[in-house]
């Protein structure tokens, strides 16, 4: 049997089991560290940098630290949510995120991390990169507008002997999502909805279907995202 | 009574929606117009500043010259600068054009689009009183000082009021969640 260990978040004494990432630890005992890039069931990777917390006096990725004995974590202090806007800031300057427009508002995690955090405009400047968006193949739409680079989908949509439909090409700043062209044949439509739901964005959008759920009766609409994780207690 | 405070509104590449809106505090508005009064905006059509105005409220981006130019004494003529909606922060729904070149836009606006069938003599507008289209929508921030953002498409009216009044009475106040909104 795994060992129970004991970590203090934002002066909370919380129990968990030895080994278990930072992230779980805090949710199974109600406290929301934010996400982006991370997904229930998938191996984390720490790309997005949204749920960093000061672990023992150091910023630490919360999905990919595993806790130990005696940890002291802070979570909700100004100081680490003035740097979890200022990332929040940089995805919104980086893509173009046109909410007014967008299929996925309301149930977009990341303008829900914009709307938990109030953010009214980002101090960057905009940078309305030109990007594409690929209607090439038969069951979904790619708008790189949207991309937050978060490797979701990659990471999870898999068909039954666990290749990948997605991967990345190009590197750096060109680095873009694209969806095998053999694997894309054979991506039926609840693998397309699946991909749509593991987008945390708009990137990835199932064709033939949008707008199903009327205006405050979205995810996101009365509240907040990780509401259901601090209702734990 | 402390003395009114002085508002000024103007709508740059926007669609009003965000004056709309500002309609949408119903009964409110004879609250708002106890402790307000409205210099040069499209609510009352004065079209001129008459005086220096303590609040100005800017809907839409700057999409030509004649935005950058309105936007600029607006600056010039209020202590405060807001910028109201998802245009005036970002550029909005006009800024989807930035990532085509703007002779392109205007091709498929005056000569190519499949629903363009009057221009027979297959003519750009280029009278010199209009004004120069600039190569991309730009918000507001990257004209001038902005002071404060109201997003929303348009912003909420809850939000529009909420923002009012904090500005006009001088006290902090809570957002609620429901009103705060990208769309």
């Amino acid at each position: 049997m795994a060992e129970i260990v004991r970590v203090y978040i934002d002066g909370k004494e919380c129990l968990a089991q030895n080994g278990e990432y930072l992230l779980q630890a805090a949710r199974e005992n109600g406290i929301y560290i934010p996400t982006l890039c991370h997904y229930e069931g998938v191996k984390p990777k720490g790309s997005c940098r949204i749920c960093t917390c000061k672990v023992n006096g150091r910023l630490m990725t919360a999905c990919t630290t595993p806790i130990a004995e005696g940890m002291v974590v802070e979570n909700n202090t100004a100081e680490i949510n003035e740097m979890r806007k200022a990332i929040i800031e940089l995805f919104f300057v980086e893509g173009n995120h046109f909410c007014p427009t967008c299929e996925k508002s309301g149930d977009c995690e990341l303008q829900a991390l914009a709307y938990k955090y109030q953010i009214t405009a980002p101090r960057y400047p905009f940078l309305f990169p030109t990007k594409r968006v690929v209607a090439e193949y038969s069951r979904i739409i790619i708008d790189h507008n949207r991309c937050v680079l978060c490797k979701r989908c990659v990471r999870a949509i898999k068909d039954a002997e666990g290749r990948s439909f997605f991967a990345y090409r190009r590197r750096g700043q060109h680095i873009e999502v694209i969806l095998d062209k053999r694997m894309s044949e054979q991506m039926d439509y609840e693998k397309a909805l699946e991909a749509e739901k593991v987008c945390p964005v708009g990137a990835i959008m199932a064709r033939r279907i949008a707008f199903t759920t009327p205006v405050g009766h979205r995810k996101y609409d009365k509240k907040p995202i990780g509401s259901d994780v601090e209702k734990i207690k | 009574m402390a003395e009114k405070k002085i508002i000024a509104t103007t709508s740059l590449a926007g669609c009003f929606g965000c004056h709309m809106s500002l309609l949408d505090i119903d009964e409110r508005m004879l609250d708002l117009i106890e402790v307000v009064e409205f210099n040069k905006s499209p609510i009352n059509d004065i079209k001129k500043f008459t005086r220096k105005c303590d609040i100005g409220l800017i809907e839409g981006g700057c999409c030509n010259s004649e935005n950058v130019h309105v936007l600029k004494l607006f600056r010039e003529s209020c202590k405060i600068l807001v910028a109201v909606g998802e245009c005036a922060i970002m550029g909005g729904l006009p800024a989807m054009r930035n990532g085509i070149p703007l002779k392109e836009c205007i091709d498929e606006a005056y000569l190519n689009g499949i629903t363009v069938h009057a221009n027979v003599n297959k003519t750009v507008p280029n009278d010199p009183e209009l004004p120069v289209l600039l190569d991309k929508v730009y918000p507001c921030s990257a004209v001038v000082k902005i002071d404060y953002s109201i997003p929303g498409c348009p912003p909420h009216a809850d939000l529009l009021w909420a923002t009012l009044y904090a500005l006009v009475t001088g006290k902090e106040t809570e957002i609620p969640y429901e009103v705060f909104k990208y769309d």
